[in-house]
């Protein structure tokens, strides 16, 4: 139960997790009937990224569809649109944009705005006579390259952020509730009247711990390996190296928010708001960089950011110890602090 | 009858005002995850980090670099002097792209000889990646445009844009409504699968059975408390969001409440079904974390868009209540549509209800083993 459903859970998201823009659902409105307005629609029908929803020469009924969450863009080619055109008057077309999810709505509307303008320069080569009376020659073309990952696999780099923050998150909810749990069943009490010290409490019950989340790596790794292909390019030695010290840091802060707890359910909730919060602010979903800068600072305290970055950095970009030496120091410095509060804080008396 | 069951509610919101911790996690969760999602987390890109090696380095290579910079999505971090040093970049993470001009760039530019500008990003973010080049191309593109002569090519289609709903592209419009369905459905799901475990755990749930209540009045008052709650909460999300980040609710405010006391008892009705399964609190946590939450999170088109995902993983994302209840929110705030628009989403929602009820029905035991 503890390891398959992790496992599950790194296959299903890994590969849900794309913010790729494909099949962009476009209704277009033509009400010029002509070559180039049926040249576009032809081109958006054939095009893989789009999915040409419906024709209409009736506004209100596109519209119905963007007001029904359908249509993701309203093309509307007006009246005598292509006579104007050669005409030289440069007509307009309207493209309304369902713009609720911002960065959909810019790549996709990029992507059909692309689709336009190489339709105008098709025309423009096969009229010459259009190209001599314009004098603008500027030209340059961009020629795109990927490092690291050329096709663009999305799991390549949600899979080792995953991996890393299953891991961390098990480990702190694991840690938190067994102490608990032992404090609410009152067998804490029997190791309490043992001659047994504080700082031994907290290290054996930070071992099995730790082994678990080790072995949780290591099987989420090989998943990775197997099932997406992920590339390991840097030193496993410095991935798992790192490891240890980030799950003896979220174990500190598992068995500190366990102290502070008196049931299983508080401890619960608690481990769950920090995770929350490390979740949303870890650069998973979102990249860090276009956080404001106060939130970017408050990344610093975070464990799972650190141990995201460095596992895509270490597999995908086969980073060295001098590349990741940061999150090194943030995180020991983090691991000392959470376990020397959760040994100050653990009493033996209540 | 209905004087016994106020007195059960009455017990069990002792029992949840008794507690503070977990009260204060109730309220502040929801307000701190709102916050951050409004003000901390944004997918769109300002000032990311370039890395600019200009082998032209003449009048028009520096007009493009400045323009570039000016649209405020990028930065020039470093002026490179030969291509080894690219990798040092993306390696310490520090840059995310680099733009590679080629020499004579402005005779080649003018003469309409079509130099080709390198842009190499560090594809191991595919997400940052794939737009960041869309940007680039849009900066090079007006970069060309306001160089050819003013009006000197009449045979443009011109094309006007219009974002809908959302002229600003705030990232909050989109974040805002899935925070709700899924804050929702943490504290109703999760919360009353935890106290009904838990009475489990503790075998109380016995004292309660051998009581002259019947089991559907105790399972009602388990969760009326928590329903209550949740609404409340529902209420201040939507508030937070209007309030501090201008999310608008453009439709029936009536509506869009009687939509979350639909979503609510959805929700409530997974979190018991789930306790009937759970003997533990620790099984009932990691069920509802793993079988819930996360979906929730990632299936629901919340974050990711779903037509983005393999086959099999969209048909999961539809039988996600979320899913649903995000479409609605989004519908009845930001587009403004009533009932006549919504009619789908609800009779799913109200339909996934009844089958969780009669699953819940079906698998509570009177007897404890």
């Amino acid at each position: 139960m503890m390891t398959v459903l992790p496992i599950i859970q790194l296959i299903v998201l890994a590969s849900a997790a794309s913010n790729e823009v494909k099949d962009v659902q476009v209704v277009i409105v033509d009400k010029d009937q002509s070559e180039i307005s049926r040249t576009i629609t032809n081109k958006v029908n054939a095009n893989d990224w789009f999915t040409l929803l419906a024709t209409t020469f009736d506004q209100d009924a596109a519209f119905a569809y963007m007001q029904s969450g359908d249509a993701d863009v309203i093309l509307e080619i007006p009246k005598d649109f292509e006579q104007r055109f050669y005409r030289g008057e440069a007509p307009q077309m309207q493209m309304l944009v369902n713009a609720i999810n911002g960065q959909q709505a810019t790549v996709g509307s990029g992507y059909l705005s692309s689709l336009i303008a190489d339709v105008n320069q098709d025309i423009l080569i096969d009229e010459p006579r259009l190209l001599s009376t314009t004098n603008g020659r500027q030209s340059a073309t961009i020629v795109s390259n990927n490092w690291y990952n050329p096709e663009l696999k999305y799991p390549h780099f949600m899979a080792p952020g995953i991996l890393a923050e299953l891991t961390a998150l098990l480990v702190i909810i694991l840690s938190a509730m067994n102490v608990v749990k032992e404090r609410e069943v009152g067998t804490i009490e029997q190791i309490n009247v043992t001659p047994i010290k504080k700082w031994e409490f907290i290290l054996g019950k930070l071992v099995p711990f730790l082994c678990v989340g080790l072995v949780l790596l290591t099987m989420g790794l090989i998943t990775s390996k197997i099932v997406f292909g992920i590339p390991i390019r840097g030193s496993m030695f410095l991935v798992f190296g790192y490891g240890i010290i980030n799950i003896i840091c979220v174990l500190g802060l598992g068995l500190l928010i366990s102290n502070f707890a008196e049931t299983q359910q508080q401890a619960i909730f608690v481990a769950f708001f920090f995770v929350m919060i490390f979740i949303l602010m870890c650069g998973l979903f979102t990249p860090i960089e276009s956080m404001p800068v106060w939130a970017q600072k408050l990344t610093i305290p975070n464990p799972l950011a650190h141990f995201i970055s460095v596992t895509r950095k270490v597999l995908l970009k086969g980073s060295g110890f001098m590349d990741v030496k940061w999150e090194f120091i943030y995180t020991i410095s983090l691991a000392i602090i959470f376990n020397t509060f959760a040994i100050w804080s653990y009493k033996k008396q209540q | 009858m209905f004087k016994v069951f106020k007195a059960f509610v009455k017990k069990e919101f002792y029992h949840i005002l008794r507690d503070k911790r977990t009260l204060l996690i109730l309220f502040g969760m929801p307000i701190a995850q709102v916050l951050i999602f409004g003000f901390a987390v944004t997918n769109e890109f300002n000032d990311t980090k370039i890395d600019v090696l200009d082998y032209a380095k003449d009048v028009t290579s520096n007009q493009l670099i400045d323009h570039i910079q000016s649209s405020g999505h990028f930065m020039v971090n470093n002026r490179l002097l030969s291509e080894k040093e690219m990798e040092d970049g993306f390696k310490a993470g520090a840059s995310k792209i680099v733009v590679a001009i080629p020499e004579n760039f402005s005779e080649d530019f003018y003469a309409g000889a079509n130099p080709q500008i390198q842009v190499i990003t560090d594809g191991s973010d595919p997400n940052n990646a794939n737009t960041l080049v869309q940007y680039v191309t849009q900066m090079v593109n007006t970069f060309k445009t306001e160089r050819s002569v003013q009006g000197g090519t009449p045979y443009q289609i011109q094309l006007s844009t219009q974002m809908m709903y959302n002229p600003q592209l705030v990232s909050s419009y989109n974040f805002v409504p899935g925070t709700i369905a899924l804050i929702l459905l943490i504290i109703c799901a999760m919360l009353t699968s935890l106290t009904i475990a838990k009475e489990n755990e503790k075998g109380t749930m016995e004292v309660l059975l051998v009581s002259p209540l019947p089991p559907v009045i105790i399972i009602l008052g388990k969760v009326t408390p928590y329903a209550l709650l949740s609404f409340g909460i529902a209420v201040l999300v939507v508030l937070i969001g209007n309030i501090v980040f201008g999310v608008p609710v453009l439709g029936s405010f009536g509506l869009l409440m009687l939509m979350c006391l639909l979503y609510v008892i959805t929700a409530l009705s997974l979190g018991t079904l789930i306790s009937t399964k759970s003997d533990t609190q620790q099984k009932a946590m990691m069920t509802s974390l793993m079988s819930l939450m996360m979906p929730s999170l990632i299936l629901s088109g919340f974050i990711f868009p779903m037509s983005s995902m393999p086959q099999v993983l969209q048909w999961i994302g539809h039988i996600i209540p979320a899913k649903y209840f995000i479409d609605i929110l989004k519908g009845i705030m930001l587009r403004g549509v009533g009932m006549d628009f919504l009619l789908f989403e609800v009779g799913v929602l109200l339909l996934m209800t009844l089958v969780f009820l009669v699953l819940t029905w079906r698998n509570f035991k009177i007897r404890l083993e």
